[in-house]
């Protein structure tokens, strides 16, 4: 099963075993650590080392841009099949926020863990239809919706006055264009 | 009051939300720690509020923050709060945080398994989902125990979204709960034919998971998956199961044969490199299994070779690495077809990419050869010189030591060179792996007698240059080789041409600087040389020279005796003192040589590691018994206060010898002395550790001598290419001169040649350098051969290994909670809870082990029932009126007994593609364990006259039992058996003609006579041809026709092609490019007397009227003498029932379906039935696909499903041999269809 999915730069991370706040922030930093100082065009699989359980496990990630998709996996996986099922999460993040750049997943890590868990569930991959995956995501969005009704408007209307003028608001956040691209890979299903 | 709420909730609405607390993070970078704190404080202000919304916001922060690596598990209590709110935008931020931040310690958990039972049952959908997925990360045993039967509930829940949830949390339940297991896995296995691909991929996901871990277990499925295979178009299915297959093949040779064309067929189909990746993984697991080479085979390994050579060329850096390590698996096996791709391996070691280096690397190691052994390690010697980080170098160090001693330096011929190599390999600077280097020419020295001289010199040199290799001696582990060098020349100093030059390289200063342990052995080994020098100027009297050395030695071990290491303290003042001793004698002329090297006689062998383990306990010896009697009740009474001080057990108490008389004494002595004779860790006094256990098969190896005029080292300049140039030209002169031996030595004598020497192609040429005793390990006498493979005891699979196929007992069911109507009852639990609870409560753990023997005899007199199907149907007849009351959940708490029996010899039949023989068919089709239920609820009450005697005894003796010690405990069982035997005995006699049937085991009988669902399409002559049609949820318009060949004539039959001519409707699915009344070729020839099975997929439009296809085979026939062109025709007859799926509906949906109105009804009568009602059930299920919903006494009720999704219900009901069936479908056709055909098969009978 999948161990851990974590990306980078928006520090979501989802560790599927049980562990103390302390290691898991240690298997994010040396994950980090060992990820960010590959070089690009070289294999996305890194052997385990102890920290991620042993050599039964593997790192495998993808790199967009500024940001890092990492799964964990044990050898019951294949690991072409977890790359696509990152290309298919990160596609899905990009259908799912119209055109997904790196601050809607800051932002909304609430809803990229949701997302997440529509396609792997207890470390089990459960669904990877991308279609299918978006239909209960947007079903839930619409239920959320319903909900909030007239008492979330002035919600809404309230956090779009704190975007416009609150001190806090970042003056200069660089966004360039850290928009990933979704390059076309030999489509899995 | 109003105005403050309205008040309150306005003031709310300018809280934080998790955007303003990301964009507050990201904005106070250089304070975030504090930032964090103000924003931890207003959280727990926002917690304290009423409001569900701001608790939920306030939780949805904490999730956050919980990432970054901050404690909440103080608001655990909050979050079960925000998971308990009725909104599932509220519900499902408290999951999420639950699962993010809870963990088995977590002790509010405990609160949570209500909340969730109810999530899980709640109308929407997206709730239980939602709990689902929160429990799959913080499940505990507990709640795991607790949910259990909800969560199995679940697994046939009308939506597929949640079923494919539950199916996949069932992993996880298995894990925290493993009883759970059996009674949980009927469904689970039901659940790989579920409609729905999202559910059957999330069943086959969880199954190959399980599997995985307990393989043996789940051999029984291999058909299933093997289907499933065949006929899933979805990747990530196909990949677990293939991957499943790699897994189960190893423990089932013959499943390996039946997979690999498949397998192979996929490889050359399929476009996604995922899948292609794992089929020719498979297809080496398979090929591993096989290791009996059959001829064909090659081929497959041939294209496994070829497809990961295209792998590993590709630019694709994953593709590459992940070739390698598949070729990695091929090459334990097959290292030939591997080593001619050496060249691409080697390129490999240039990659940028280390991990692909790495992977090279280990490839390296499988593909050595005696032949390529010297030119790899020139080439990877090469890369040592180039390798820029440390890691990798010693990396590659490891490596070329590995390649070079794997399999006890098999690959080795000169070790001159080896030794070379290995003093090169001391020159690279900051290595950690000095002491593997020390290791190998330790190891070398000792175990390679020819080459000790050499490597003595070479050592000699080493010490002589020790300041180049301790040049920063703290950082630097190359000096560990100092100690190797040390003690091979004090060892072996009788090889050195000058040691007096040594041990003054030995003794000098700079040595102090050096790591303790080595000083130690310098020290040590000086005395050792001493003794050399000493003997060497033996006789010569007056000698200076032996003197001179008594002296060096008295004026430099003061130095060492200084020492702050205890050791070398120690060996140096003892040392000295010896020697100062020694000088006196030389000054008296006394011969002191003899004695002094008498210290350092004797040989070391090497030991095996585990030589110690595996010394066999002799038999007659127990090393639990007393030695002596232990002493009466008041001596031992004396002894404890000794045990307070000494922890020695009081069974190893050797303190009452002394009562033995000296008689006895002397004779225990002889018995020991002989023992230790024959006993070869005890040093004795005669040498036999100059025993020398040669290699086998090397004394014939012809010992050629090496020039030596070559200089042994020319600094600076790498020695150990000139072994490679040197070796080269000694094989071409070896061949030579066994060219000329050849041509005079008769074959014979060559074959027996070959035979000793076991190498690749053409190893045999290559004979080692010179006569090498590789000394083997000693291993005591009759060794045990066991290797026990120690496995992880903390491993949570271990409790998983449960043995499906077992029977369901009632002990295995799920806790259901009280309150509930009692779901899992069935009428069989009803009677053994009435008859037999004394057993089941009996049962301790020690006699599980029991209960799982008499179940292998249950089986095995299964199959001898099986034999006798007429006289079980008449018992079968006279209990029928006794039928109990059956529910669905009877059905499932039976329908595995039956089903894994049958499946054991299913699998068996399915293995081997034999003609089908009619008892195992009926155990193939998919209903028939829809048909066993009846029959075993039906059988039960047979076994009720048997039990009332076989209780009452056992009601006596259990109060009997209970005073008894469990040590006689065993004896009753054994009593009992006899006793039970005895009964059945009486009963045998009573019943007469049933002469195998236990208590018991009567439940699981097959009584059905043997069906088949195969009917028969055209026979002539030469070939009988039978099919069966079968639909398939997964596409609605296909069904598959299988077809199987059976060749009756003694000649063979080539050359098959198979036609149909297509209608509007139904169309033989052709291959692309094939014109629509192309014929299919029958993808196999069939010797004389050989069936084979082959499958036709055909396409159907509507499915609501039966259809007849006319249809050709034509083959050529061909025997000894001629060959002649033969043709049959047929027809394939379509019927409605074949498109029809066997679908398991509960009562409840059923009932559902049959108020909704939509279904149309129509009816049937039967007349003259003389069959048992089960019977009756039986033949619907097996012959129309059918399954029984619910069943009361006489009257059931069936469901089926179309391919293209109808439903249709029967009512079935019997009276006095009328038989009427009231049916209902959304298509009258098509149920009007259906019925005329039921009535039909059983006009037949």
């Amino acid at each position: 099963p999948i161990k851990h999915a974590e990306h980078f730069s928006n520090h979501l991370s989802n560790i599927q075993n049980t562990r103390t706040e302390d290691t898991e922030q240690q298997i994010i930093r040396e994950t980090f650590h060992l990820v960010s100082k590959r070089d690009e065009n070289i294999c996305n699989f890194l052997e385990g080392g102890l920290l991620i359980g042993g050599s039964d496990n593997k790192l495998i990630y993808r790199h967009y841009a500024t940001l890092y998709f990492v799964f964990c996996v044990d050898s019951s996986e294949s690991e072409l099949g977890i790359l696509d099922l990152i290309q298919v999460l990160v596609e899905t993040l990009d259908k799912c926020f119209e055109n997904v750049c790196e601050l809607d997943l800051i932002f909304h890590v609430d809803k990229v863990h949701n997302i997440l868990a529509e396609m792997v569930m207890g470390g089990m991959v459960l669904e990877t239809n991308m279609s299918e995956i978006i239909t209960q995501v947007e079903a839930q969005g619409k239920m959320e919706k319903s909900e909030a009704g007239i008492t979330g408007a002035p919600a809404r209307a309230v956090s779009a006055v704190k975007n416009m003028n609150l001190p806090e608001m970042p003056k200069n956040i660089n966004i360039g264009d850290i928009s990933i691209k979704v390059p076309n890979l030999p489509s899995f299903k | 009051m109003a105005l403050k709420i309205v008040k309150g909730s306005i003031d709310r609405m300018f809280d934080k939300n998790l955007q303003d607390l990301v964009r507050g993070i990201r904005n106070h970078k250089e304070d975030e720690a504090k930032y964090i704190s103000t924003c931890i404080d207003e959280i727990k202000q926002e917690l304290k509020q009423d409001n569900i919304a701001v608790k939920a916001n306030a939780v949805c922060k904490l999730t956050y923050l919980q990432m970054l690596g901050y404690d909440v598990s103080w608001a655990a209590f909050n979050i079960v709060e925000v998971m308990s709110s009725s909104k599932f935008t509220y519900k499902r931020i408290g999951y999420l945080a639950a699962s993010q931040c809870f963990h088995e310690g977590t002790d509010v958990i405990m609160l949570t398994t209500n909340q969730i039972r109810k999530d899980l049952s709640s109308p929407n959908q997206y709730d239980t989902g939602v709990a689902l997925t929160g429990l799959s990360c913080f499940v505990t045993p507990d709640l795991a125990r607790d949910l259990a039967n909800d969560i199995m509930t679940l697994m046939s829940h009308t939506k597929p979204y949640i079923r494919k949830k539950a199916v996949l949390i069932m992993y996880k339940v298995f894990l925290k709960y493993p009883e759970s297991l059996r009674p949980a896995f009927p469904r689970l296995k039901e659940k790989l034919e579920d409609p729905d691909p999202g559910v059957q991929s999330a069943a086959v996901n969880v199954i190959c998971e399980l599997a995985r871990r307990n393989p043996k277990n789940y051999l029984s499925l291999a058909p299933l998956f093997f289907k499933l295979m065949t006929s899933s178009t979805n990747n990530w299915v196909l990949i677990k199961i293939i991957k499943l297959f790699g897994a189960l093949t190893p423990l089932e040779p013959r499943l390996g044969k039946k997979l690999i064309e498949p397998l192979t067929n996929l490889i050359h189909s399929t476009s996604a490199m995922s899948l292609l990746y794992e089929c020719v993984n498979t297809v080496i697991a398979v090929l591993i299994s096989l290791s009996s080479g059959m001829p064909n085979h090659s081929a497959s390994i041939q294209l496994c070779v070829q497809k990961l050579r295209i792998l590993i060329e590709d630019s694709d850096q994953n593709l590459k690495y992940l070739g390698l390590l598949a070729m990695s698996k091929i090459l334990k096996t097959h290292p030939k077809s591997v080593q001619s791709h050496k060249d691409l391996i080697l390129q490999c070691l240039d990659d940028k990419d280390e991990s692909i280096r790495l992977r090279a690397l280990d490839l390296l190691y499988g593909m050595v050869s005696k032949k390529n052994l010297m030119e790899i390690v020139k080439k990877l010697m090469l890369h040592v010189d180039k390798a820029e980080g440390t890691t990798y170098r010693d990396e590659l160090l490891t490596k070329i030591i590995d390649i070079c001693s794997q399999s006890n330096f098999q690959y080795i011929t000169n070790f001159e060179w080896y030794i070379s190599i290995l003093v090169e390999l001391t020159r690279l600077e900051g290595t950690r792996h000095g002491h593997l280097i020390a290791s190998q020419m330790l190891d070398v020295a000792i175990r390679v007698k020819a080459i000790r001289g050499f490597a003595v010199a070479q050592m000699a040199t080493l010490l002589d240059n020790a300041h180049l290799l301790t040049g920063n001696t703290q950082r630097n582990g190359i000096c560990e080789v100092l100690y190797a060098a040390a003690w091979i020349c004090g060892e072996f100093s009788e090889h050195l041409e000058d040691p007096m030059q040594t041990l003054e390289a030995m003794l000098r200063p700079k040595v102090a600087t050096l790591p303790g342990h080595i000083q130690a052995v310098y020290v040590q080994n000086a005395a050792k040389l001493f003794a050399t020098v000493l003997r060497k100027h033996d006789g010569e009297t007056e000698s200076q020279a032996a003197q001179e050395t008594s002296q060096l030695l008295i004026d430099r071990l003061p130095l060492f005796v200084q020492s702050a290491n205890l050791e070398v303290q120690e060996r140096a003042s003892c040392i000295l003192q010896l020697v100062k001793y020694i000088q006196k004698l030389q000054q008296k002329n006394v011969e002191v040589a003899e004695e002094v090297t008498a210290l350092f006689a004797g040989e070391l062998n090497p030991v095996a590691p585990k030589a110690q383990k595996k010394v066999p306990i002799p038999e007659g010896l127990d090393l639990d018994a007393w030695i002596n009697e232990p002493p009466s009740g008041s001596e031992s009474e004396d002894e404890k206060p000794k045990a307070v001080f000494a922890k020695e057990e009081p069974k190893h108490s050797r303190s009452r010898h002394t009562e033995v008389d000296e008689k006895e004494l002397a004779r225990r002595r002889e018995v020991r002395k002989q023992e230790q004779a024959s006993n070869p860790f005890y040093i004795k006094a005669s040498p036999s550790s100059q025993k020398v256990y040669d290699a086998p098969g090397v004394e014939h190896i012809p010992v050629v001598q090496i020039d030596l005029s070559v200089p042994l080292k020319v600094p600076g300049m790498p020695m150990s290419d000139q072994y490679l140039k040197l070796e080269e030209e000694r094989r071409q002169k070896e061949k030579a001169e066994r060219k000329k031996k050849e041509k005079k030595k008769k074959r014979e004598k060559r074959g027996k040649e070959r035979k000793a020497d076991s190498g690749p192609e053409s190893e045999e040429d290559i004979t080692p350098a010179h006569q090498v005793d590789i000394v083997t390990e000693e291993m005591p006498e009759n060794a045990l051969p066991s290797d026990d493979d120690d496995k992880d005891p903390n491993d949570p699979h271990k409790a998983l290994d449960i043995d499906l196929d077992k029977p369901l007992a009632d002990s295995d069911k799920l806790p259901v909670r009280t309150h509930r109507p009692e779901v899992l009852k069935s009428p069989a639990e009803d009677r053994d809870g009435e008859s037999v609870p004394q057993e089941t409560k009996k049962k301790s753990g020690k006699e599980k082990k029991k209960d799982k023997e008499k179940d292998r005899k249950r089986s095995k007199e299964e199959k001898k029932k099986k034999k006798k199907p007429k006289e079980v149907e008449e018992e079968l007849l006279e209990s029928q009126p006794e039928e109990a009351v059956q529910s669905e959940e009877t059905k499932e708490a039976a329908a595995p007994p039956t089903s894994t029996s049958a499946e054991a010899s299913d699998l068996d039949f399915w293995l081997s593609s034999a003609p089908v023989p009619p008892a195992a068919q009926e155990v193939t089709a998919p209903s028939s364990s829809a048909a066993a239920v009846d029959t075993s609820s039906a059988a039960a009450p047979e076994s009720e006259p048997d039990e009332p005697k076989d209780t009452e005894p056992e009601d006596t003796k259990s109060s009997k039992h209970k005073k008894k010690k469990q040590k006689k405990e065993k004896e009753e069982k054994e009593k009992k058996k006899k006793k039970r035997h005895h009964h059945h005995h009486q009963h045998h006699g009573d019943a007469g003609g049933e002469d195998s049937v236990q208590n018991g085991t009567v439940e699981e009988e097959e009584p059905l006579p043997p069906m088949s669902n195969y009917s028969l399409l055209a026979e002539n002559s030469y070939i009988k041809m039978v099919y069966d049609i079968q639909g398939n949820h997964q596409d609605e318009s296909k069904v598959v026709v299988s077809v199987i060949f059976e060749n009756k004539s003694d000649s063979f039959l080539k050359a098959m092609e198979f036609n149909v001519l297509d209608s509007l409707n139904s169309k033989l699915q052709r291959p692309e490019g094939a014109g629509a009344h192309d014929s299919l070729t029958v993808p196999f020839q069939l010797p004389p007397g050989v069936s084979n099975e082959a499958r036709f997929v055909f396409s159907v439009q509507s499915i609501v009227m039966p259809q007849k296809l006319k249809g050709t085979l034509t083959f050529i026939v061909k025997s000894d003498e001629s060959s002649t062109h033969e043709k049959l025709d047929f027809k394939l007859h379509f019927t409605c029932t074949s498109y029809l799926i066997t679908t398991p509906c509960y009562s409840d949906a059923y009932a559902k379906l049959l108020e909704s109105g939509d279904l149309k009804g129509s009816s049937l009568r039967l007349e003259g039935i003389n069959m048992p009602f089960h019977h009756l059930l039986a033949r619907i299920c097996f012959h129309h696909h059918f399954s029984v919903v619910e069943r009361i006494d006489s009257c059931a009720s069936m469901y089926s499903r179309s391919i293209q999704g109808h439903h249709v219900c029967l009512l079935v009901k019997t009276s006095d041999q009328t038989v009427s069936i009231d049916a209902k479908c959304d298509e009258p056709s098509l149920l009007g269809n259906v019925l005329d055909e039921i009535k039909q098969t059983f006009s037949k009978c």
